[in-house]
C-alpha cells in the first residue's frame, strides 16, 4: 500500500496538485437568485458530471426544493437511476476504479465553489483544448496536466488554442491569445459560456444552499440590532447625564 | 417573595456576591471605550459555550464522520447554519476583542503592581484560549485542520530527547489521525472550556480584589480617612469596598452605569458579528480558509499552509528563525515576554498619559509590527518576506528590551491626584 502511495505522488504530481494561482481568472457572471439558470445548472451538472463526481452532501430533495422544482418532475428529468428524492447525489462509479481511470479520484463536487472559487471553476470549463499528449487529448490552462477529459466537448466543440503573429524587434513571435472552437459543437461561443456559467452558479447554490437565506434573515437582523442600538444608547445618556 | 429571598440569602449568599461583584462594584467613570473590550469577550465567551453545546449534538467526532456531519449540521439541521457561522465567527471574534483588551491593558500599564496577578491569568487565558482555537479548527477535518494540526504538532518534535516521542504521544498515533480528532474532540469540548471558565472566574476575582485601572492610571481607592465626605463618592458602594478605603467621587456603579456603556459597545460589537455571520462568513477566507471545505486528505499536501490569521504573527517569527529548535523557542518566546511584562517595565507611572514619548513610539510600533508579523505569517513566502520578518521579529522583542530599559529612569509627566480634578 505504501509503495502503492510513493507511486501514485512520484508518477502524477500533476493530478494530485493543485494548480498555481498565477493565471488570470473571467469573473463568473452568475446569480443565486436566477431560478432558471440554477435549474439549467442542475440539468447540465446531472447530464455532465455526476457520471464520475459525486455530490454527496447534497440531497435531491433539498436541491428540488431551493430551485422551486416539483419532486415528480426533478424525479423524471434529473434523476437517471432509481434513487429516491431523499437520496444524497452520488455516482454510481466506484472509488477504487475511478482512481484508476483518472490517475485520482474525481473529486466530490458539493463544496467545490467555496474550496476553488466561482471565477476558477467558470475559467477552468472555458480553458481546455487540444493536446495529443495527454492521456484524454485534452489539457487546460488554468489546471495544467489535469487527469479530466474535456466532457463538455458535444457542447463546445473541438477547442484549440489560437495564436496571432506579431512583430516584435524585427522578428516574428506567436504570441496565445486565447482558446477557440472549431465549431462542431452543439452550442455557440456565447451559449457556451451561459452554459459553463449556469453549471457554476448550480455549484456556488450547492456550496452554501443556506445563502439567499442568509442575506435574507441577515437584513432584519441589522435593522434590529440598529432600532436596539439607538434604544440603548439613549437610555445610556440619560443615566451618564449626571455625570461629570 | 421577600421571605423567600431572605430564606435563600441566609443560606446561600446570593445577593451579597451580586452585589458585591455586579451591581455596587466602584468603576472609574473615566473608562472609555478601550474598556468594553472584557465585557464583549465575557459575551463571547458565553456564544462559544453555548453554540459549542448545540453542535455537539449533531457532530461526528471521527476521521471518517467530522466533514460530513459538519455539512450536515449546515444543511440538514434547521437553522444549524447560523449555530456553526455563530461558533466560526465566534472563534475570530474572540481574538479580535483580546487582543484589543490586551492592548488596552498595555497602553494604560493595567499589567503593573497591583495587578501583575490579573495579568498573568489573563495571559494563561490567552494560552488557553490559543490551544481551545487550534484544536477547534481541527475538528471540521477539512485539508487545513489536518495539515494545520501537522505542521503545529510537528513543532514539539524540535524539542531535544524526548521530540519525537511528545509528537506521537499528542497525536495518539504515528500520524495525524482519527485518534488525533478524538482526543482533540474531548480537549475542545470539556478540558480546555472548564479550564478558560475557571481562569475567567479567577481573573475577575483578581480584578475585583485590586480594582479596575483607567485611562489616566489613577487609584479610586485611597486610605481609610483620608477623604473628607464631601470627595467620597455619592453612589451606593457595596461595603466590602467602603469598609476598607474611602472611594473617591471618581466612581460609578457597574450597574446600570457601565453596564449601559456596555452594551452600547455590545451593539456596535454585535452590527458587525452579525454582519460577518451573514453575508461574510468565510471573510475572505480568513476566517474559514478556502481550503478547509475539502476533506482532510494525507496524501495531497495544499499549495499554502497557513494557520488561521490569529497564530500568523507567531508563525513568522517561527519562520523567521532558520533553524527549527530556535524558530520553536523564539515562537514560545514571543508569548513568555507578554508574560513577563509586568516585571520587565520598571516604570511607577501607569498610563501611557503621562509617560515618556519613547513609550508612546514603543508602543505603537510594537502594535504596527504585531500586525505586519500577522500578514507575513498568513500570506505565501516570497524571498523578501524572510528578511522583514526577521527584521520584525527583532522589533517585536526590541519592544521588550528597550521598556526594560528605558523605564528604569523614565522622564514623566506628573500625574493628578484626582480623575476628576
Amino acid at each position: 500500500m505504501k509503495k502503492m502511495m510513493c507511486f501514485l505522488a512520484f508518477f502524477l504530481p500533476g493530478v494530485a496538485l493543485a494548480a498555481g494561482g498565477n493565471v488570470h481568472l473571467d469573473k463568473a457572471p452568475i446569480d443565486l437568485t436566477d431560478k432558471a439558470s440554477l435549474q439549467r445548472g442542475a440539468q447540465l451538472f446531472m447530464n455532465y458530471c455526476l457520471g464520475c463526481h459525486s455530490m454527496k452532501y447534497q440531497r435531491y430533495q433539498r436541491s428540488f426544493q431551493d430551485l422551486g422544482i416539483p419532486d415528480e418532475l426533478g424525479q423524471e428529468y434529473l434523476q437517471f437511476t432509481g434513487e429516491k428524492v431523499s437520496d444524497y447525489i452520488t455516482r454510481a462509479m466506484p472509488e477504487e476504479a475511478a482512481a484508476g481511470w483518472f490517475g485520482a479520484a474525481p473529486p466530490d463536487l458539493t463544496l467545490v465553489a467555496r474550496v476553488r472559487g466561482e471565477d476558477w471553476i467558470y475559467t477552468y470549463l472555458r480553458s481546455f483544448y487540444v493536446d495529443e499528449s495527454r492521456p484524454f487529448g485534452v489539457n487546460n490552462t488554468v489546471f495544467p496536466e489535469v487527469g479530466m477529459p474535456h466532457v463538455l466537448q458535444p457542447l463546445q466543440g473541438t477547442p484549440t488554442r489560437t495564436y496571432e503573429e506579431q512583430m516584435v524587434d524585427g522578428e516574428m513571435v506567436k504570441r496565445y491569445v486565447g482558446i477557440k472552437s472549431d465549431g462542431t459543437g452543439a452550442m455557440s461561443p456565447d451559449e457556451y459560456d451561459q452554459a459553463v456559467a449556469d453549471i457554476v452558479n448550480f455549484l456556488e447554490y450547492t456550496g452554501e444552499p443556506s445563502k439567499l437565506e442568509s442575506h435574507k434573515i441577515g437584513k432584519w437582523v441589522l435593522i434590529f440590532i440598529a432600532v436596539l442600538f439607538v434604544f440603548v444608547y439613549l437610555l445610556k445618556k440619560e443615566y451618564w447625564r449626571e455625570v461629570h | 417573595m421577600n421571605a423567600f429571598l431572605g430564606w435563600i440569602e441566609e443560606r446561600i449568599p446570593m445577593m451579597r456576591v451580586a452585589n458585591m461583584h455586579a451591581l455596587q462594584y466602584p468603576a472609574p467613570k473615566n473608562m472609555n471605550f478601550w474598556y468594553v473590550f472584557g465585557f464583549l469577550a465575557t459575551i463571547v465567551l458565553v456564544n462559544q459555550i453555548v453554540t459549542g453545546i448545540w453542535l455537539t449534538m449533531n457532530f461526528v467526532p471521527s476521521s471518517e464522520g467530522a466533514f460530513a456531519s459538519v455539512e450536515y449540521i449546515m444543511r440538514e439541521i434547521d437553522y444549524g447554519w447560523i449555530i456553526r457561522y455563530m461558533h466560526s465567527t465566534g472563534a475570530s471574534a474572540f481574538f479580535i476583542v483580546v487582543y484589543l483588551h490586551m492592548f488596552r491593558g498595555m497602553i494604560y500599564g493595567s499589567y503593573q503592581k497591583p495587578r501583575e496577578l490579573l495579568w498573568v491569568f489573563g495571559m494563561f487565558i490567552y494560552l488557553a484560549l490559543m490551544a481551545e482555537a487550534f484544536m477547534g479548527y481541527v475538528l471540521p477535518w477539512g485539508q487545513m485542520s489536518y495539515w494545520g494540526a501537522q505542521v503545529i504538532v510537528s513543532l514539539f518534535g524540535a524539542i531535544p530527547v524526548v521530540g519525537p516521542d511528545l509528537v506521537i504521544w499528542l497525536q495518539g498515533d504515528y500520524v495525524i489521525s482519527g485518534a488525533t480528532l478524538n482526543r482533540f474532540f474531548a480537549l475542545h469540548v470539556i478540558a480546555l472550556p472548564l479550564v478558560i471558565v475557571i481562569l475567567v472566574f479567577l481573573h475577575i476575582i483578581a480584578l475585583h480584589e485590586v480594582g479596575s485601572n483607567n485611562p489616566d492610571g489613577i487609584a479610586i481607592k485611597h486610605k481609610k480617612g483620608s477623604l473628607p465626605e464631601s470627595e467620597k463618592t455619592k453612589y451606593e458602594i457595596h461595603e466590602y469596598y467602603t469598609s476598607k478605603y474611602d472611594i473617591a467621587d471618581d466612581v460609578l456603579p457597574f450597574f446600570p452605569h457601565i453596564v449601559l456603556k456596555d452594551l452600547v459597545a455590545f451593539c456596535i460589537f454585535l452590527a458587525l458579528f452579525t454582519y460577518v455571520l451573514f453575508f461574510a462568513p468565510e471573510m475572505g477566507g480568513k476566517f474559514l480558509e478556502h481550503p478547509n471545505f475539502e476533506i482532510a486528505n494525507p496524501l495531497k499536501t495544499p499549495e499554502h499552509i497557513f494557520p488561521v490569521w490569529y497564530f500568523t504573527p507567531f508563525y513568522a517569527v517561527l519562520k523567521a528563525v532558520p533553524d527549527k529548535l530556535f524558530g520553536v523557542l523564539a515562537m514560545f518566546g514571543a508569548i513568555a515576554a507578554l508574560f513577563a511584562l509586568p516585571w520587565l517595565d520598571r516604570g511607577r507611572v501607569k498610563s501611557w498619559r503621562y509617560r515618556c514619548g519613547l513609550h508612546k513610539v514603543n508602543l505603537i510600533v510594537f502594535a504596527i509590527v504585531f500586525i505586519f508579523l500577522g500578514y507575513l505569517g498568513g500570506t505565501p513566502q516570497e524571498n523578501w518576506k524572510i528578511i522583514a520578518s526577521q527584521v520584525a521579529t527583532v522589533m517585536y522583542f526590541g519592544f521588550f528590551v528597550a521598556l526594560f530599559l528605558y523605564s528604569k529612569n523614565e522622564n514623566t509627566k506628573p500625574v493628578p491626584e484626582r480623575i476628576s480634578k
